[in-house]
């Protein structure tokens, strides 16, 4: 397991520095630097620009910047970001990457979390309207043109129906002249969810250790649920910055479901055609044979090996979840690190774009990490390999 | 072996017509005298109606290459509706021009429900004459302009904010979303089987440094990348496709195929044509390729998938230099403040969105359709 991952980490590692130098060289082949931008006006002479050129390093040759550019990023040294200018690319990237976060991680978990569940039930159920149906559906989201699916969203639920904000991440008027910070509440917020899932996790696992009745097991894992989600409720209400907090919250949904139904369709097919495999395997026939409720071979049986296609769709899905995020962020007017991103691309501010890609990159990097864990995990076969 | 690897491990199986019946294949008389390529053309009949029987007992399949097939249509029509009933100066998808009017009510001023149909009072006086009146009914030129189908020149799914004909926009930008679909799939195609065919083949450090190369391309996210690709070049139609090829080649749908063609390269024809003298590059595009080509053209299929949403969300984004397609009659709509206009100016968002939706469905499904054809256990029992 170990030798596993440390050849991981390490083809890992070379391939962000490769991915880094291409980055690099990428954003080079762009025409002109941030300089040239200020050719029109007439207020700065050509020496002032030729100053600012010099004092940015710019000047330098290709190679002295790549190398400067690569040691100064493991040193978390980004540069300053030439449109927000007295501002350091790692602070202002410092400051979307939670939402980012929030926003691919929420919408993953509930895109596989749903399309999981719904997957196994309409290959379990195969021939039936319902499945004919989901499966329409879930093809149409896997390939709905994704900006005009987010519009239509925006428009629905936002302006027509008028359930949640129409974008952004706060409202601005609730904010004024309030004594919170909306970083420092929003990081509190993940916070908060993160212990109480480290603590749902424990109590999940001593409740399948030492409950040995199955109703009982069921029962309890409710009631934990139950109490889980209540006290975080609670907690939140009871907190002095409660109003602002459910702002947040109420404009993450919109963003956050958006993204996760185009997800749950990809999530729902792939998990329905890794069902039908396994289906079709020696060992369910046996767990028929033996008489078996339908239940216990659907979940125990087919299900747990039917994980292991949905893990490796996990990898494909990042690819998906990034582009996504930043066509999400875009029209949801969402600060994270992908309208970042793009702002920086459409004003050439070099060095955010570079930070803000890069970091996509470790993202990237981080989540194919996460699916081989948990691939080995599931698949004792690949760590003996 | 990393997950990649894994994506594919089930073989696609090649369903094998019963025994063949060689009289029926080689023609009655002497086995000499009938053609090689014959007797390919009439292997190549059977096996394709024999695919195709398949193929045709997937309702969804045939929906998509309907779908397909109606898209191609609209394609066409347009040089020829151009050319024929359309004139150029008001029809042209990107210079037309057609100064449509509108009648407007003129109502108190908040009171306006239909943007499309009724004006502000102070607004009217203002823009025409001062002494209209409290239910007026005034006609003006105004852009977006809704459908109609009787006037001189009829817009049957009316005119953008700059006046120009939403139905001519949606038919031309067809061809275009057609060509970048074939230009994407075939690259993908080239350099997948290929890349496939000789990192199976020939195993070792070409296998490893092929493998690596594909797993870096996998971790690029693939529109970010582009975002900055189209910032530091002008980027045409015919290079996003040969791009997109390249990324998809390289990556996801080499690695799929090299799987296949490891499960190939272990057959005993292969050995029997190295027996009998076959040098490598014969080997692998004569034996090995062509058994691998069944699998890439359902890859080409998914890959036309992506490169229309693609190129649809780039265009979106206004950041590819092409005169005209479906992503940039919607950005239009955006940058015209019509984001939120939803229903009350459909004609702006719903056309064009729901033809990249479509075509994209469309090969999908025959994708998935081709899947079925191709995996026997996708099959429904």
């Amino acid at each position: 397991m170990f030798r596993f991952l440390a050849r991981r980490l390490f083809q890992m590692a070379v391939l962000f520095i490769v991915f880094l130098s291409l980055v690099f060289l990428l954003v080079h082949a762009m025409p002109g630097d941030v300089t040239d931008t200020l050719i029109g006006n007439p207020d700065i002479p050509l020496e002032t620009r030729i100053e600012l050129r010099e004092r940015l390093g710019l000047d330098e040759p290709m190679h002295i910047q790549y190398l400067t550019y690569i040691t100064n990023f493991f040193k978390g040294e980004m540069g300053v970001s030439f449109s927000r200018f007295p501002q350091d690319v790692s602070t202002v990237l410092w400051q979307a990457l939670p939402r980012t976060l929030v926003l691919f991680l929420t919408a993953t978990l509930f895109a596989f979390w749903l399309g999981f569940k719904s997957g196994k039930l309409i290959a379990w159920g195969r021939g039936s309207k319902t499945e004919q149906g989901l499966i329409v559906s879930g093809v149409f989201l896997q390939t709905v043109f994704y900006p005009w699916f987010a519009i239509v969203m925006l428009w629905l639920f936002g302006f027509y129906l008028g359930w949640f904000p129409i974008g952004r991440f706060i409202d601005a008027r609730l904010w004024q002249g309030s004594e919170f910070d909306a970083n420092t509440v929003f990081e509190q917020m993940i916070i908060s969810v993160f212990v109480l899932t480290i603590v749902y996790a424990i109590a999940r696992y001593l409740i399948k250790r030492y409950a040995n009745n199955l109703v009982t097991q069921v029962r309890l894992l409710r009631a934990t649920g139950l109490v889980a989600v209540g006290g975080l409720v609670l907690f939140w209400y009871r907190h002095d910055a409660s109003t602002y907090v459910a702002d947040i919250a109420h404009h993450t949904m919109l963003p956050v479901f958006t993204l996760g139904l185009i997800l749950f369709g990809a999530t729902m097919l792939i998990t329905r055609s890794a069902m039908l495999e396994t289906l079709g395997e020696d060992y369910i026939l046996t767990a028929r044979a033996k008489g078996l409720p339908d239940r216990v071979i659907r979940d125990r049986h087919a299900a747990r090996n039917a994980m292991l296609p949905v893990t490796t769709s996990l990898v494909l899905a990042l690819a998906f979840v990034i582009g996504g995020g930043i066509v999400t962020e875009t029209i949801f007017s969402w600060p994270g690190m992908g309208l970042l991103f793009l702002q920086a691309i459409v004003v050439s501010d070099i060095p955010l774009a570079i930070g803000a890609l890069s970091i996509t990159g470790v993202l990237a990097l981080i989540g194919h990490l996460v699916a081989d864990i948990l691939y080995s995990v599931l698949d004792p076969r690949i760590r003996v390999a | 072996m990393s997950i990649h690897e894994e994506l594919r491990t089930e073989p696609a199986s090649e369903e094998q017509p019963d025994t063949p019946d060689i009289s029926e294949l080689v023609g009655s008389g002497p086995v000499t005298s009938t053609p090689m390529w014959r007797v390919r053309l009439r292997l190549f009949r059977r096996t394709f109606a024999q695919n195709w029987s398949l193929f045709r007992e997937n309702k969804m399949g045939m929906v998509g290459l309907v779908m397909i097939g109606i898209f191609a249509l609209m394609a066409v029509s347009h040089p020829i509706l151009m050319s024929t009933v359309w004139e150029a100066d008001i029809y042209d998808p990107i210079v037309g021009y057609d100064a449509v009017t509108t009648e407007f009510t003129v109502v108190e001023d908040g009171a306006v429900t239909d943007p499309i149909g009724e004006m502000e009072l102070t607004a009217a006086r203002l823009e025409l004459n001062p002494t209209i009146d409290l239910g007026d009914v005034v006609r003006i030129p105004a852009q977006p302009a809704p459908p109609n189908v009787t006037g001189e020149n009829p817009h049957y799914l009316g005119t953008d904010p700059q006046g120009r004909d939403i139905l001519s926009q949606l038919l031309y930008s067809t061809r275009a979303a057609f060509f970048l679909g074939a230009v994407a799939a075939l690259t993908t195609v080239l350099i997948a089987t290929t890349v496939g065919s000789l990192a199976a083949y020939y195993g070792g450090w070409i296998d490893g440094g092929l493998m690596r190369f594909a797993d870096l391309i996998l971790l690029m996210p693939i529109l970010p990348l582009l975002i900055v690709m189209s910032a530091a070049f002008d980027i045409t139609m015919v290079l996003l496709g040969i791009l997109i090829g390249v990324l998809n080649g390289f990556g996801g749908v080499a690695i799929v195929l090299k799987s296949q063609a490891l499960s190939i390269k272990v057959k005993s024809y292969i050995d029997a044509a190295r027996v009998a003298g076959g040098g490598d590059s014969h080997v692998v595009f004569k034996h090995i390729v062509p058994n691998v080509l069944p699998l890439s053209f359902l890859y080409m299929m998914f890959g036309v998938t992506e490169a229309i949403a693609i190129e649809a969300t780039l265009s979106f984004f206004g950041l590819l230099n092409v005169p005209m397609t479906w992503g940039i009659m919607i950005n239009t709509a955006r940058d015209q403040g019509y984001l939120l206009s939803g229903t009350d100016y459909w004609w702006l968002l719903f056309p064009a969105g729901l033809a990249v939706t479509f075509l994209a469905f469309a090969f999908f499904i025959v994708g998935r359709g081709m899947d079925e054809v191709i995996n026997p256990r996708l099959r429904a029992r």
